[in-house]
Parts: C-alpha cells; sequence; structure tokens
C-alpha cells in the first residue's frame, strides 16, 4: 500500500485499540485507586472479599489440576491409539468453547441439581452440588476443559512416538517412558496448557453465576463478587477485585509476550524435540480458534 | 485390564463434565414434545431476546472483520515502535475475565464517561461489548494469511500498471476474504452466546437490551428450566452450526494453519 495511506491506517488501528481496549482497562486501574491505595486495600480485605479470594483459590487448585490430568491423558489417547469413535471424543472435547457458559450451568443443573437426573441419588447421600462449592467447580472445569488438549495434543503428534518404542524395546516401564522422554517434550505446551486454563477458571462468571446461587461470603467466587459489589453500589470493592484480575491477565499475556519475542516469530515449533508455540497470536488462537471453537465466557 | 483405566477415567470425567449436561439440555428442552420447545422460543421476550443477540452478533462480526483486517494491515505491513506491545494488546480481550471486561467498558461509556458517552443500558453498549469481546478473532484469523501474502503479485501488478485500490480489491482482498469470513465466524458463535461483558453494561431491560444468554439466565433464576433448556438449545445449534460452516470453509481454502 502506498505511504499515503500509511498514517490514516495506523491512526485508525492504534484509535480503535485505544478506545476500545486500552482506556477502559487503565481507567479501572485509575478507579480502584482514585481514593487511595488504603481504600481499595480494605476493599478487598473484607470477610466477604477474602472468602470470595479463598473460594476462587480452593476452585483453581482442584478444577485446574482435574483438566490438566484429563488434558494429558486425553491427547495421548488422541496421539498414540487409533480407534473408531475418536473423532468423536475429540469433537466433544471442543464442545465447552462452543457453548455459552450460561448454557454450560443450566445443563449441569439439569443432572445434578435438586430436580435432575442424579437429584435423587446425590440428596439421599447428602451431597449438594448445584448452589454449592462442588458445582462452582464443576462448571469451571467444564468451560476450561479443552485447553490443556488443545495445547499438548498438536506436540505429541509432531513428536511421534520414535523414542518411546524405542525406550519400550530396552525395556523401560510405561511410567518411566512418560516421566522420562514424554513429559519433558510436552513441558513447554503444557505449561501453555496450564495457564490458559487457569485464567479460564480464574475469570469463569457464566457457568458459575448460575449454579453458585451467588451467595455473599458462601458461594461466591472473585468474578461473583466484583458483579455483586457492582449491583450493591460497593463501587471500590468492584473495582479493587476487577484490579486483581485484570494484573492476573496482565501476567499471562507477558508470559506469552515474552516467549514471543524470546523464540521468533512464524516457526510454530522450534524443533520437534522442543517445542515452544510461536508468537502469542498463533499460540491463543491455536487454542481457541484452531480448535474451530471460540472462547466463550 | 490397566490400559483400560485411563482411558476410562477419561470418558467417564468428560460423560460427567459434559456428554451427560448437554444430553440432559436436549431431554429438558424437549421433554413435553417439539412444542413445550417451541412454546419457549415463540414467548414475546425469548423472540426479542434471540434476534437482538443474533443481529448484534451480526453486526459486531462484520464490523470487526473490517477492523481486523485494517489492525491486521497495520500489524503485518507497518513498522512502528512499540508494535510488539501492541500485538500483545490484541489478546487482552482473551485473557480479561469478561465481568471485568464489562466493568472496564462501563467505566469509560457509562454513567460516569469522561467522555460523556453514556452507552449504559443501551444497545450500543451491547454492541460495544461485544467487539470489545470478539476482537482477537477478527485481527488473529487474517494476520498470519496476511503475513504469508506473496508480495510478489502485488508489485507485479503495480508494476503493470494497476492503481493500488485495484492491487486491493482484485489481489489483496480475494485471498483474505476466506480468513475474514472464518474470524467473523468465530467472532459471531463467541458473541451468541457471550454473557459476562455484557450483563453489566446493557442492563437486562426485556425487550430492549435483554440478549439469550442474560434471558436463559432469568428463566433459571425463576426455575424455568425447561424453557431455559429451549433456549440453550437454539444458542448451542447456532453456534455448531457455524463453526461446522468454518471447518467446511477452512478446507475448502485451505487456510486450517492461520486460522
Amino acid at each position: 500500500m502506498t505511504s499515503r495511506w500509511r498514517w490514516p491506517l495506523r491512526i485508525l488501528a492504534l484509535g480503535y485499540l485505544t478506545f476500545l481496549v486500552v482506556l477502559p482497562v487503565g481507567s479501572i486501574f485509575f478507579r480502584a485507586f482514585q481514593h487511595g491505595f488504603a481504600t481499595a486495600w480494605s476493599a478487598v480485605t473484607t470477610p466477604d472479599a477474602l472468602h470470595a479470594l479463598w473460594l476462587t483459590f480452593i476452585v483453581v487448585l482442584i478444577a485446574v489440576p482435574l483438566d490438566t490430568a484429563f488434558g494429558v491423558g486425553v491427547a495421548l489417547i488422541l496421539s498414540r491409539h487409533r480407534f473408531p469413535g475418536a473423532w468423536l471424543l475429540d469433537a466433544f472435547v471442543d464442545l465447552p468453547l462452543a457453548v455459552s457458559p450460561v448454557v454450560v450451568g443450566i445443563a449441569l443443573i439439569l443432572v445434578y441439581g435438586k430436580t435432575g437426573w442424579f437429584g435423587n441419588w446425590l440428596a439421599a447421600r447428602g451431597i449438594q452440588v448445584i448452589f454449592s462449592v462442588p458445582g462452582i467447580i464443576m462448571a469451571s472445569a467444564t468451560v476450561a476443559l479443552p485447553y490443556v488438549v488443545r495445547e499438548v495434543l498438536p506436540v505429541l503428534q509432531e513428536i511421534g512416538t520414535d523414542q518411546e518404542q524405542a525406550a519400550t524395546t530396552l525395556g523401560a516401564k510405561p511410567l518411566a517412558i512418560f516421566r522420562r522422554i514424554t513429559l519433558p517434550s510436552i513441558k513447554r505446551s503444557l505449561a501453555y496448557g496450564v495457564t490458559l486454563t487457569t485464567a479460564r477458571v480464574l475469570g469463569e462468571f457464566g457457568g458459575v453465576v448460575v449454579v453458585s446461587g451467588a451467595i455473599a461470603g458462601k458461594t461466591e467466587t472473585l468474578t461473583l463478587f466484583i458483579s455483586d459489589s457492582f449491583d450493591n453500589l460497593n463501587i471500590v470493592g468492584a473495582y479493587a477485585g476487577a484490579v486483581i484480575l485484570a494484573l492476573i491477565a496482565l501476567l499471562v499475556l507477558a508470559i506469552f509476550a515474552r516467549d514471543t519475542t524470546k523464540e521468533g516469530r512464524k516457526h510454530r515449533w522450534r524443533s520437534p524435540s522442543d517445542p515452544s508455540p510461536s508468537d502469542s497470536a498463533t499460540l491463543l488462537l491455536s487454542t481457541t480458534s484452531a480448535s474451530i471453537s471460540p472462547m466463550a465466557h | 485390564m490397566g490400559r483400560f483405566v485411563g482411558p476410562g477415567l477419561a470418558v467417564t470425567y468428560l460423560s460427567l463434565l459434559v456428554v451427560l449436561p448437554l444430553a440432559a439440555l436436549a431431554t429438558k428442552a424437549f421433554s413435553n414434545g417439539f412444542s413445550t420447545f417451541w412454546q419457549a422460543v415463540s414467548q414475546p421476550e425469548a423472540v426479542a431476546a434471540l434476534k437482538l443477540t443474533l443481529l448484534a452478533s451480526l453486526a459486531v462480526a462484520a464490523f470487526n472483520a473490517l477492523a481486523g483486517l485494517v489492525i491486521a494491515w497495520v500489524l503485518v505491513r507497518d513498522e512502528f515502535p512499540g508494535k510488539q506491545v501492541v500485538n500483545a494488546v490484541i489478546d487482552l480481550p482473551f485473557a480479561l475475565p469478561t465481568v471485568v471486561a464489562g466493568l472496564t467498558l462501563l467505566t469509560l461509556y457509562g454513567p460516569n464517561s469522561p467522555f460523556h458517552l453514556n452507552v449504559a443500558d443501551s444497545r450500543v453498549g451491547i454492541l460495544f461489548a461485544l467487539a470489545f469481546v470478539t476482537l482477537p478473532f477478527s485481527v488473529r484469523s487474517v494476520q498470519p494469511v496476511l503475513a504469508e501474502l506473496d508480495r510478489e503479485t502485488e508489485e507485479a501488478a503495480s508494476s503493470l500498471g494497476a492503481s493500488s485500490s485495484g492491487v486491493l480489491w482484485r489481489i489483496i482482498l480475494p485471498s483474505l476474504a476466506p480468513a475474514m469470513l472464518a474470524g467473523a465466524g468465530l467472532a459471531f458463535a463467541r458473541a451468541v452466546g457471550e454473557f459476562g461483558s455484557v450483563v453489566l453494561i446493557s442492563g437486562n431491560l426485556p425487550f430492549k437490551t435483554e440478549v439469550a444468554s442474560s434471558w436463559i439466565y432469568s428463566l433459571s433464576q425463576s426455575d424455568q428450566l425447561t424453557q431455559a433448556a429451549a433456549i440453550s438449545v437454539v444458542l448451542v445449534s447456532v453456534a455448531l452450526l457455524v463453526l461446522l460452516g468454518i471447518g467446511v470453509l477452512r478446507r475448502h481454502f485451505d487456510i486450517s494453519e492461520a486460522v
């Protein structure tokens, strides 16, 4: 394009980004600390806020390891075995990305709620899932389910099974092979997958709001605390909570951006044995849309 | 025996979290036959919410396809200090929790807007929120294709006397069109189910700013699960159809690497 168009396009692109993304996100930092750091600090150290932080921490602590174990397992199954119905497993793993999180919440209620499929069975054993912490964990684990698989699977497919087979013929046990050969080669993509899963679980709202009942101090995660604070005109609390989550989001971006500049662009994997995602662009895209599915919050 | 434990656990986990809940959703939506489903979907408030959701998503997907093209263009063909930062900023809407996104937009374009631009409780507010969350899809689907585009063709065309608008319309846009369309499809599918970012800024006024996902939410609050399931089935079907279309598009134009 001729240089005549350079400046208009530059201004258009950067202007749109500034007014749609940069200024709004910047403004919550301003609003949170508008009345001083102490005010913001006290707003996120109220009992309800601390409980929300604690519950969010618990949810991450349970949902992320479950999703990670599942993700690595499914990636291994899909890359190492040919079996009828593999495509179905593949498709179902991606499904949460295509489904609105509110819908995920409704669907969970229909199975685990009082009138749901397992309602009577659970009630007879005194287990409450919906409007309780297990439901929150399930909703979060569901929406974040695909990320580890999507990160790890392409790497496993790329590295193939030569080394594993060699180890097997030399008499290595499956667990040793996984620990000494498979794990080191997927380490990096696994780290990305876990990062994305954690970010997704931390930020989950739609699914959690439906299954939790949002009871302050009981079933309120940080995102619910933010929206609840906002509705109850606890504006500083809402902004302070938002700042915590925004900082985590920026940290995630910084991790991806740092690796981008370090590894250079374009090449998705540096070498088969040491896979490293290309720029954050293709990385996030590979997770969210290479699997033809938008990440719906 | 041992070799079935791993796959068994994985399938159980997937069933408990995804397969059974979605099966329950479909079953519930048609629990009393097609007429209950149709009743739920054709209720005036449901029709209004679905119409608003589809139209707003379509408008945003189309607008962001253009905005995404311009941004991708600047990121690929332009050089300026701080480009890497701008490139990273594109992914911010992916990383930011949607409630936080809604709050940020409300701060700048709500009742206390420093620009005196208040779009809270209006349909324009919904467009803002959807544009925010779908931006990465629109940029990231075009960007790699543009980067791979053979510039020699463009140079050959201009050396043969093609005007720059001729090059744009005859060479660049035709090669980018499939990727733009795929990006718009992803943006649309995402926008249709969006909840967190919209809910704060839209105000959820029935027949005015209530989108389908908030209608589902309010149905669930009043325990009308059959209706909620019916609308959910519509949303899921729309998203799946669009994604299926993108899959076909991808195979047809061989843009799997890019998108």
